[in-house]
């Protein structure tokens, strides 16, 4: 039901609630989410999270980073998008946790950048099943320690 | 200069109450992709059992990053903000949120220590309605780049 290799938007309509069984084991599909500029003023604004190193090249480079990244808490949102599609409901998580290793670097162009996600079942027990989630942009891993447990629709 | 370890095991008063809005929750939820008709369709979100429209997992996110505020401009704990990086974060739900909960948030300062020339400080959020319901609890982990870092 979501592209493999096709970055989706981030206004991309959503699709309701699809029955799922997730197992142990399970390799869920990688979902991939394309972020530009307008998606991080577009959260900035939603968020209310308006440190300048999220839209200002000139003060992100002036504190060390390679230019404007994306908020962490937005790249965890996406995660939390693809966890809702992996999960078929957008009700089902009842904890969610991350380490954020690395920025997400967004330039300044048409395509931005890329994020991707993919997750293992951990494990299911009573209902409840945890994902173990990798998100990656330009190679390299963005987050780790990245979980969430999510009741069985 | 390292964070004044005596705030190990300090709790904040409730912050003011959060009313959360249906207007706001499509407004976040839109902002992140998700177009699922909970978190924008009133009759889709009564079928499915909640009261109003559902919040999606990381919108606490807009009320506990504000909360931090009591803690990051605190004088007397020494943080230095532009060297501020976020270092973990973690939604525990009792339920999700629905528009329509009044919600505070009361702040927990787990630990302070320092790694590698960094300050790190755990930070727990309990989330509650005005009238005592535990919605959720938040951990948010910050780190303080050192001066060398």
């Amino acid at each position: 039901m979501t592209a493999g290799h096709d970055p989706r938007h981030a206004t991309d309509p959503g699709r309701g609630r699809v029955a799922v069984r997730l197992e142990q084991g399970q390799v869920l599909p990688e979902q991939v989410f394309r972020v530009t500029r307008a998606d991080l003023v577009r959260y900035a604004g939603a968020s209310g999270d308006f440190n300048p190193i999220h839209w200002s090249d000139r003060f992100a480079t002036s504190v060390g980073l390679p230019g404007v990244i994306a908020h962490g808490l937005y790249t965890m949102a996406l995660a939390g998008q693809a966890v809702a599609v992996w999960a078929g409901a957008a009700d089902t998580v009842v904890d969610f946790g991350v380490r954020f290793t690395r920025p997400v670097p967004v330039p300044d162009t048409d395509e931005g950048t890329t994020v991707s996600f993919t997750a293992v079942v951990k494990s299911v027990e009573d209902g409840l099943a945890t994902l173990d989630l990798t998100a990656i942009c330009g190679g390299e891993k963005v987050l780790a320690q990245a979980r969430a447990k999510v009741k069985q629709v | 200069m390292p964070l004044d370890q005596s705030f190990i095991g300090r709790s904040y008063p409730p912050s003011p109450p959060y009313q959360v809005g249906r207007e706001k929750i499509r407004e976040f939820a839109t902002a992140i992709g998700a177009g699922d008709p909970l978190h924008h369709d009133v009759e889709a979100a009564k079928a499915a059992g909640y009261p109003d429209v559902v919040a999606p997992p990381t919108f606490l996110a807009v009320l506990t990053m504000a909360a931090l505020r009591v803690i990051v401009l605190d004088p007397d704990l020494g943080l230095d903000y532009s060297r501020v990086v976020h270092g973990d974060q973690r939604f525990a739900y009792e339920r999700p949120v629905v528009a329509g909960d009044e919600l505070v948030v009361i702040d927990h300062i787990e630990d302070i220590m320092t790694r590698a020339g960094n300050d790190l400080m755990n930070i727990r959020q309990e989330v509650r309605t005005t009238a005592g319901e535990h919605v959720a609890t938040v951990w948010h982990k910050t780190v303080v780049r050192g001066e060398q870092a």
